[in-house]
């Protein structure tokens, strides 16, 4: 297997796989890699009204396409790919995949995208798929004439608690701040609806059950009241934190975790560029992953090509010989 | 009918078949929904790491998804997609609800799938 690439992508979402077709279309020897499944946060979209030229598709058939779009140019795609070790110091890049071997490249584009936000108290993880849980699509169902909580403030929070009174008896959003990050036309839809009722300035304390989800606990955050809201369900929709805590030490990252970068997508050391969740930016949509993909593909190619055009640098020897020529009149 | 690239159970005969004769299987039920495919994805690629493993899926809709999985008492109170379940000699070892990562379905595999402890319980 060639171990040797002209660009290595490292993450296959959006702006992974954006910048894998850019990459190979433009005959660069391309490798995507993803520790995770190919499509990153794009895949667990249940439906994509938005995405400008397609009319409505599911995450899933919207990566699907992108995929067989990035290997139709050339470019190799590896998804569930451990990446055990990755240096990216030097003028010659390498990572090293778990059962696939170690791969050099002059170029290194970061798309590590984002994950879930968690709350991080110890109770979420053991109810997860016991009552909580963080697609309403999926499993709304479950929870047919039951009374559930929606947390979070923002539009996906807004948008799924009213889907869920499809299902639900009744949805109570909860939020940590007396007010929401969600556009108003969304807060309107939510308010409008009968089943939807509002717990503002909420911290979670506790998520308790005996075999599955009963009640969430909560405190006010000035007051300090604590109640306990009874409930079988939880959808979490707290948004993202950037996929880059393997990055520290790498890569320069921001007090946020998120990679800085010029408007060429250039990180802090030279040939790695970043692109889409995980960069330092306002809006991360599907389309500004993919302007980022491209942004940074495009900088990576100019990266390439230009160090090509360079002379090899002479060596210690080399560079002596030189020095020692007497200079000719 | 799933569109992955594991074999599917699509009949309680072939799930009951399958649990005779073979020691070790995991069995993915769900839907083609954003928490599932994750999951198939997972398990396509551990196949050729557990070679003595039978990796399947099953429509969560389906008679038999109703019939086998769904009615077993370790998938009693989840109610997050999908339920994947772990068959150590015909006997649940372990299982699952919701979306799980490559990491954690590993982790479950090497705790009750290896070894020649049967029927341990996970």
């Amino acid at each position: 297997m060639d171990a040797r690439y002209d660009v290595i992508v490292i993450g296959a979402g959006a702006a992974g796989l954006t910048a894998g077709i850019y990459l190979a279309r433009a005959r660069m020897k391309t490798l995507v890699v993803d520790h995770g499944t190919i499509g990153g946060q794009m895949i667990l979209t249940y439906s994509v009204a938005n995405y400008p030229g397609v009319a409505e598709a599911s995450g899933a058939e919207i990566v699907a396409t992108m995929r067989r779009q990035a290997e139709g140019f050339g470019a190799r795609v590896l998804g569930q790919a451990d990446i055990l070790r990755m240096d990216l110091s030097g003028p010659d890049k390498v990572v090293e995949v778990e059962d696939e071997g170690t791969f050099t490249a002059p170029a290194v584009i970061l798309a590590t995208g984002g994950v879930p936000r968690k709350l991080g108290i110890p109770s979420e993880d053991a109810f997860q798929g016991r009552g909580i849980s963080y697609c309403a699509t999926c499993d709304g169902d479950f929870f047919m004439d039951q009374d559930i909580v929606v947390i979070g403030g923002g539009n996906s929070a807004m948008e799924e608690a009213v889907s869920l009174t499809k299902y639900a008896r009744t949805v109570t959003i909860i939020h940590e701040f007396d007010h929401f990050q969600a556009q108003p036309w969304a807060v309107e839809e939510a308010r409008k609806n009968p089943k939807i009722r509002f717990l503002m300035e909420q911290d979670i304390r506790e998520f308790a059950g005996d075999e599955h989800l009963e009640k969430v606990v909560v405190v006010h955050k000035r007051t300090g009241e604590v109640t306990a809201i009874p409930a079988t369900g939880a959808f979490l929709f707290i948004g993202y934190v950037p996929n880059t805590a393997h990055l520290k030490g790498i890569v320069h990252l921001n007090e946020r975790g998120e990679i800085p970068t010029d408007d060429l997508n250039r990180t802090n050391i030279p040939g790695v560029f970043a692109a889409g969740d995980a960069r330092v930016k306002r809006y991360r949509q599907i389309t500004t992953a993919v302007a980022d993909g491209t942004i940074a593909a495009l900088s990576a190619v100019d990266y390439v090509n230009e160090r090509a055009r360079q002379p090899a640098m002479p060596s210690r020897r080399q560079r002596f010989l030189k020095e020692r020529r007497p200079v000719q009149a | 009918m799933l569109q992955t690239n594991l074999y599917h159970v699509e009949t309680v005969e072939q799930f009951q078949e399958l649990l005779q004769n073979n020691e070790k299987v995991a069995i993915v039920c769900g839907r083609m929904g954003p928490m599932c495919i994750p999951v198939y994805g997972v398990m396509e690629s551990l196949a050729s790491r557990y070679p003595d493993v039978q990796f399947r899926d099953m429509e969560f809709d389906s008679p038999v998804g109703r019939e086998t999985i769904r009615a077993l008492p370790e998938t009693r109170n989840f109610n997050g997609l999908p339920f994947t379940v772990y068959f150590r000699n015909g006997r649940v070892v372990a299982a699952t609800s919701s979306i799980q990562t490559k990491q954690q379905v590993k982790e479950i595999l090497d705790r009750t799938m290896c070894g020649t402890t049967a029927g341990a319980q996970g």
